[in-house]
Parts: structure tokens; sequence; C-alpha cells
């Protein structure tokens, strides 16, 4: 019963997203006369009963899950009586159906929520931005209802699931979707609001503010899948790389890039009114950029580490709806942005000029990852196969990526409209001695390669600059956004320097050692003091025990593995990794080597964490961003309210 | 700005038209040799088994052509073609081998455990051979023809249906 239960909300909530669409479509054109009103009176309601039903439907296949109800298809696919609980609740959504779901049910709840709460755009806006969140709803609830349905029944039920695979037991994996789906599902509601905007030619301030969390939020969760991603590929794959150019990182990346340059391009919008056309384009990109990220992962047509069941009639599905969005949007956009209004002017030496220097290498930097991700695609429909790695991405991103960084450790100090070199002549010129004396001391000291060199003198410069903003300022008045502002900059300092410094100083060691032997690598004396095989539920392993000190230090044990799964059969490293402040110790177990010797993979990587670390950083300020914002709209709310009341206490 | 838009909207067309081919084309996940047309590089390798001798790239070029195939004890595939490479011997293949990253006492197990239908078998250590000859994988079977030049790449294991096609292409090669 609960499964049909879940199927017919969810095709109530599907048939609401087409009367949304429809009274929203109705509200739009017959303005004038009472009818349109009525009609369009029927758009809100149907937004938030359309939320409580895609609620109600995601809630019946956790509850199918939890109950490991054999009968349903996905359960029985993807669960096991015997998995712990928390795994069962992440089965719900780790597979291709119950991802769908999790996405149309987000988008629902976020569309729920703005018909509930948004009230200061004109409602001829709302209207339309409802309507075209429910026209990309429904593309969405179509693909699942025909042909990913979560719900199938099996008969006869099998006596058990077949998903006790413990490699899938990890929290990172139970985790790591759903935060990029989050973000994939905000950037919608962005896109939902550009058309919105495009459609009744309002793109105004209020516009940009009204936008802005939403952009917000879906940034924070773009941030933290990918950072979290880049660190289970570090550590999961034993190659000790941490980024690898994959064409499903790119997929993520690439909405991340298009969200960073909307969310300076709409906080230029916000303050000044200027770039509007350019806002509401990136509005529409950041949405495709996640659309087509899906599609490449799911549709299988690029070879990639992530193998993901590939089915051609869901890529043909997602493709067509692609061209429907993507290609409706930017048609759209390309009739109509003539008739978008110009926005303010302003000098090239002013914050909007600097903000569209960021936006402009932002983008080129989005063109690069999407070229470098789809050529090979391109060539191999000529019949040539070639890949794309990173002496490609490296050199030709860092082109854009530091004149980006330049101008933001400059832009933040600069004023809005128009600004004079002078006024900030004196911490520009602190700044550039910052970064001089680290290009001069790093160079002198270590002699390291151009990208390195470069990274860690733009990340000592951006380091400095990011706290400028504080000058003269109160720090206890400073507005949350500002704090987040300085907190985010200073972030991307720290994953700069963690970069730059893990590739000019990492050391590396292959050899193969006996037992009792000790390898220096680095600061480090590693001992191998034992290779015994080990077992696990599914799984055989070579484990050795490394004993490491640290500069003669108190040592430290380790254990990497080679393990052996038996179904599928499958060989992995599980690598052995001692943190400490300044960096990390990398140690990967391979083969036996000749004459008792065992091969070891040793890596001193100093300050990589701070990657991280930085990416984290980078998160929290857009979460300090968006509380300042959100607190912020509501004390003005609480504001109006008051006045309200007081107007109508004096009326009567 | 307004040609930009254009043209934006053209090469995002273009980009859904190249997304909406690749679906229909079927995933080739093998990786051709570049090599087929060529004529095999020099190489001379040592016995992997006592029993029988080396393979240089001599052997290759003595007139008559050839099946080398690429296999390794460790490799479950090469168990699996086995009996279709003893077909291709009695049907009067002449068959050489190379074995990857092996060790002697492990290929003779896996010949004796497996039978042997090679006349020589190289041992290549650090896939030098392979990689020269433009294989990516165990196993492989390259056709080779009397003059030396590589003339057919098969990728994977032997299956029931591929032994014809593999004695056609060794009479073609022959011809």
């Amino acid at each position: 019963m609960i499964a049909e239960f879940g199927l017919a909300a969810l095709w109530l909530a599907a048939a609401l997203a087409g009367l949304q669409l429809l009274a929203g479509a109705m509200g739009l054109r017959a303005d004038a006369n009472q009818g349109g009103a009525e009609i369009a009176a029927l758009v809100r309601p149907a937004a938030v009963v359309q939320a409580l039903l895609c609620a109600l439907a995601f809630g019946a296949l956790l509850l199918l899950f939890v109950r490991t109800d054999l009968s349903v298809a996905l359960v029985a696919r993807n669960s096991h009586s015997a998995k712990p609980l928390i795994f069962k609740l992440a089965g719900a959504w780790g597979n291709h159906e119950g991802s769908m779901l999790l996405w149309v049910s987000v988008m629902a709840l976020a569309g729920g929520l703005i018909a509930l709460l948004e009230r200061r755009l004109p409602e001829r806006t709302m209207l339309a931005t409802l309507a075209a969140q429910a026209f990309v709803g429904l593309g969405f609830y179509a693909f699942l209802l025909i042909s990913s349905n979560p719900f199938e029944r099996l008969n006869p039920a099998p006596p058990e699931g077949a998903g006790l695979n413990p490699l899938l037991q990890d929290l990172g994996l139970a985790f790591h979707p759903p935060t990029l789906y989050m973000g994939y599902v905000g950037l919608s509601v962005a896109f939902s609001f550009a058309v919105g905007a495009l459609l009744t030619r309002q793109v105004t301030p209020e516009f940009a503010k009204v936008m802005r969390p939403w952009i917000l939020g879906a940034w924070i969760f773009l941030t933290l899948g990918i950072t979290a991603g880049s660190y289970w590929a570090y550590y999961e794959l034993g190659w000790g790389g941490w980024w690898f150019w994959d064409p499903v990182e790119n997929a993520s990346l690439m909405p991340w890039l298009a969200a960073t340059a909307l969310l300076h391009s709409a906080s230029v919008l916000a303050s000044r009114d200027a770039l509007r056309a350019w806002t509401i384009m990136l509005g529409v990109v950041a949405f495709s950029m996640s659309m087509i990220g899906t599609f490449l992962v799911r549709s299988g047509i690029l070879t990639s580490v992530h193998a993901f069941a590939v089915d051609p009639e869901r890529g043909t599905f997602i493709l067509a709806l692609l061209t429907l969005y993507i290609g409706g949007a930017l048609l759209l956009f390309a009739v109509r942005a003539n008739t978008i209004a110009e926005g303010e002017r302003f000098s090239v030496l002013s914050r909007e000029g600097a903000l569209v220097v960021n936006n402009v290498a932002l983008s080129a930097i989005l063109g690069i990852v999407l070229l470098g991700t789809l050529y090979p695609l391109l060539t191999e429909a000529f019949g040539v196969r070639v890949s794309v790695g990173p002496p490609y991405f490296n050199p030709v991103g860092a082109i854009f990526f530091l004149p980006m960084l330049l101008v933001l450790a400059v832009g933040p100090m600069l004023r809005w409209r128009r600004d004079s070199f002078e006024r900030i002549q004196a911490p520009v010129v602190a700044i550039a001695v910052v970064a001089l004396a680290v290009l001069a001391g790093v160079y002198f000291l270590a002699g390291i390669k151009l990208l390195p060199l470069l990274g860690m003198t733009l990340a000592a410069a951006v380091a400095v600059a990011a706290f400028m903003p504080l000058r003269g300022r109160s720090l206890l008045r400073l507005p949350l956004p500002v704090w987040g502002m300085v907190v985010a900059h200073f972030g991307v300092a720290v994953a700069l320097f963690g970069m730059a410094a893990d590739s000019a100083f990492q050391q590396e060691r292959l050899v193969a050692a006996q037992v009792g032997e000790t390898v220096e690598d680095g600061p480090w004396r590693i001992t191998l003091i034992a290779v015994e095989p080990v077992a696990g539920p599914n799984w055989t392993a070579l484990e050795a025990t490394l004993q490491a000190s640290y500069k003669g230090g108190e040592p430290t044990v380790l254990h990497p593995q080679a393990r052996s799964f038996w179904t599928p059969p499958q060989e992995t490293s599980e690598s052995a990794l001692l943190t400490r402040w300044n960096g990390q110790l990398y140690s990967v177990i391979g083969g036996e080597a000749e004459g008792d010797r065992w091969q070891l993979r040793l890596w001193w990587k100093p300050f990589v964490t701070w990657i991280w670390y930085g990416g984290v950083l980078i998160a929290l300020g857009g979460l300090l961003a968006l509380v300042g914002r959100l607190s912020g709209d509501l004390r003005r709310r609480s504001a109006q309210a008051q006045i309200a009341l007081r107007r109508g206490g004096t009326a009567a | 700005m307004t040609s930009f838009r254009w043209i934006l909207l053209a090469l995002v067309a273009g980009l859904f038209g190249l997304f909406a081919y690749m679906l229909t084309q079927r995933k080739d996940e093998f990786v051709h040799s570049a090599m087929v047309g060529q004529p095999i590089p020099a190489f001379a390798l040592p016995p992997a088994v006592e029993d029988r001798p080396g393979l240089s790239s001599h052997d290759l070029a003595d007139g008559q052509p050839k099946l080398l195939n690429i296999f390794a004890s460790w490799c479950v595939p090469c168990a699996a073609e086995a009996p279709n490479l003893a077909k291709l011997e009695a049907s009067g293949a002449t068959i050489v081998g190379v074995a990857i990253r092996d060790r002697s006492e492990d290929v003779g197990a896996f010949l004796a455990a497996y039978g042997n239908p090679f006349s020589r078998i190289g041992k290549d250590d650090i896939s030098a051979v392979q990689l020269s000859l433009g294989s990516s994988g165990v196993p492989e079977t390259f056709v080779i023809d009397g003059r030396g030049v590589i003339r057919y790449q098969h990728i994977g294991d032997i299956r029931d249906s591929d032994v014809s096609v593999l004695l056609a292409e060794l009479r073609e090669a022959g011809a």
C-alpha cells in the first residue's frame, strides 16, 4: 500500500504542477480582466500542495526502505534487511530512481517555499517564475513517472535484497550525491526567477535580492559537495592526487563556476542596478550547466572513472529535457534581452568594474573546462580518440585564474560606481610588497616551478587582501555578508596555498622494502614492521604495518592495505594517512616484489589538507552571508509588519 | 551583443546535436591498435618456459602467417579462451605467445593446466612488446603475415564465434 500511496502522491503532484503551469500562463495572458486574477490565485496554493505531496512521496520511499519492503523493485535491488538503518535510508537516494525523486521533491519544496513566503516581487513576475518552476518540474515528473518509477513492484518478491555491498556503505558516498543535488536544484530556482523576469521584463535590484539567497544556498552545497568529493577521490583512489579533471568532476565544477559568477553579478544588480542582462544570462547558464552535467554523467556518453549504469532511453529523455529547457530559455533570452533596459553606468575603476573582470574570468574558465570536457566527445564523433588532461586544464585555466585573483585582492576595497587609484594606493602597495616578498623568498629559498610559485605569491596576496575590507570598520557592527566575503576570500587563499605547496613540495618515494627496512621520505623515517594477510566480510587484504616518525619524534603506526574483493572481483588500495597540521603522510602498499620485498609508495604532502580547509572556509563564508541576508530580510519583514499594524491601529 | 546571443544559441544547438548523435552511437570501449597495417617493431624476448624457445621479431617474418597471443597466467579470460586457442592450433594455425608480467613457474603451471598451443613464448616483463604492438590489455590476439606486418587485432578473449573469423583472417594474411 505504501508504494501505491507514494506513486499516487507523485502523480497528483505532477498534476498540480500542470495546474500551476496552466494557471500561471493564463493569469499572465489575461492580465486585466477579473477571470485572470481568479485563475492566477490558484498558482501559489498549487505550488504549496505540490510540495507537500512530493514530501509525502519521498517519505513513502524512505519508509519502504526502512521496512525493507522487498516487493518494491528498487528496495530489492538496493537494500538488504541486515543493513544498518542509516545505510537503508541512504539507499533510498543512492540510486537513479530515488535520486531523481529526491531532485523533484527538493525542487517542489523550493517552489512551495517561494509561493508561501515571497511577496517582494511584482505578482506578475511571481506568476511567471512559479509557472517556469512548474514547467521545469513537469519534465522531471515525466522522466520519473515514465522511465524511472521508484515505486515499481516486483512479483514475486525475492527472499532477500541484493544491496549489501560494504563497498557502498560509506557515509561520504551516502551524503555526497544529495549535497550536489541540493546545489543543482537551488540553481533551478535561480533559473526560474531568471525566466520569470525575462517573461515580464522586470529585472530590478529587488529581483536580484530575492534570487540571491537561493544562489547562495545552492553555491554553499556545491562548494561542500566538490570539496568532499575531492577529498574522497584523494583518499579512496590511492593515487595521491586530489583533482583529476575527470568529466564527472568537471560536471560539478562547471555549475559552481557559473554560480560563483552569478553570485557576484547578482550582488552588482542588487546594490547598483547594473549588469541586468548579464545576470539573467548567468541565471540561465548556471542551471543549464547542472543539467548538462547530469546528462553527461547519467547518459554514459563520456568515459569516466565514475561508472554509472548506462541507459540510452534515460539519456534520450534527459537530452529532450535539456533541449526544451536550455534551448527554450536561451531562445527567450536572445529574443528578449534587447528589451531589458540597460542598467546603471559605472566607470572601469570601481567595484562594478572589478566584478565584471571577475565575471569574465570565471566565464572564461567555465568555457575552458566545458571545451576540455566535451572535446573528446567531439573528436570521437569523427572517429578520433583523444583524452584531455592536466596539461591542458592547468596552464590554460591559469591564464584567467591569475588575473581573477589579482582582481579579487583589489576589488573589495573599491567603491561602487567610481573610484580613484589614489584612495586605495596605500593598501594596494602593502599587498604588492607582501606578494613580492613571498615571491622573492620562495624563489630564492626553494626554487620551484612557475605555476606553484605564482600560486604561493597570489595566495599570500589574497590572504592579506581578504582582510583589507575590515580596515577602519567596527568589527562588531560589520554586517554578516561582509564577514562572509572576508572568510570566503581568505578560504580561496588557504586552498590556493595548499594546492601550490602540495604540487611544489610533495616528496614521493617508491621503494621495494624488506620487513625491518627503514625508508626516508622528506622529514619522515618510515619502517616497515610487518606485512600480514587480513580478511573482511567480502575481501581479503595484505596489510602493512608501518611505523612513521616525523623528524625523529614519537613513531606512529599506519596500516595501508591492498584489498581484493570477491564479488565483484576488484583490487583496491586502501591508503593510510597520517595528518599533521602542516601536511599529510600518504602511504599505499602495492604487490609483492622479488626477494621478499614489498612495493611501498609514500608521499609527504606538505599543507595538502589546506586545500579542503580552504573549501570549507569558502562554504562557511557563503553560510555567513546567507544567514546575514536572511536575518536582514526577516528584520525588514517584521518591521514592515509593525508599521502596517500601527497604520491599521491609527486608521481604526 | 545581439549577434553574440544568436551565436551562443547556435553553439548550444550544435552541442545538443552532437549529444544526440553520440547517444545513437554504440559505445566502443576497446582501444584499437594504431599498429594494424604496420610492420611489427624489432624486439627479442627471452623464453618464458624451458621447453619452448623465446620470441623475436625475426621469428615473425619467416614467410608463414601466425597468430600472436598476448596472455598471462594471472589473467582469468586467458584461461577461458584456452580451448579455442587449442581449436585454432588443431585447425593448423601457428600460434606464438607473449607472457605479460609473469613468472616462469606460474606460466608453466598455467600451460600445464590449460594446455600449450604455443610454438614459441616470449617473456615480456615490463609490457614493452605489448605496448609496441599497440595492445592495451590481456588477452589480445594479433594476426601477423609472413612479412611481419600486423594484419588484424582481436581484443579480449577468443569466443567460439571468433575462431572462424581468426582462421579467415589468417588465410587472407597468407594469400
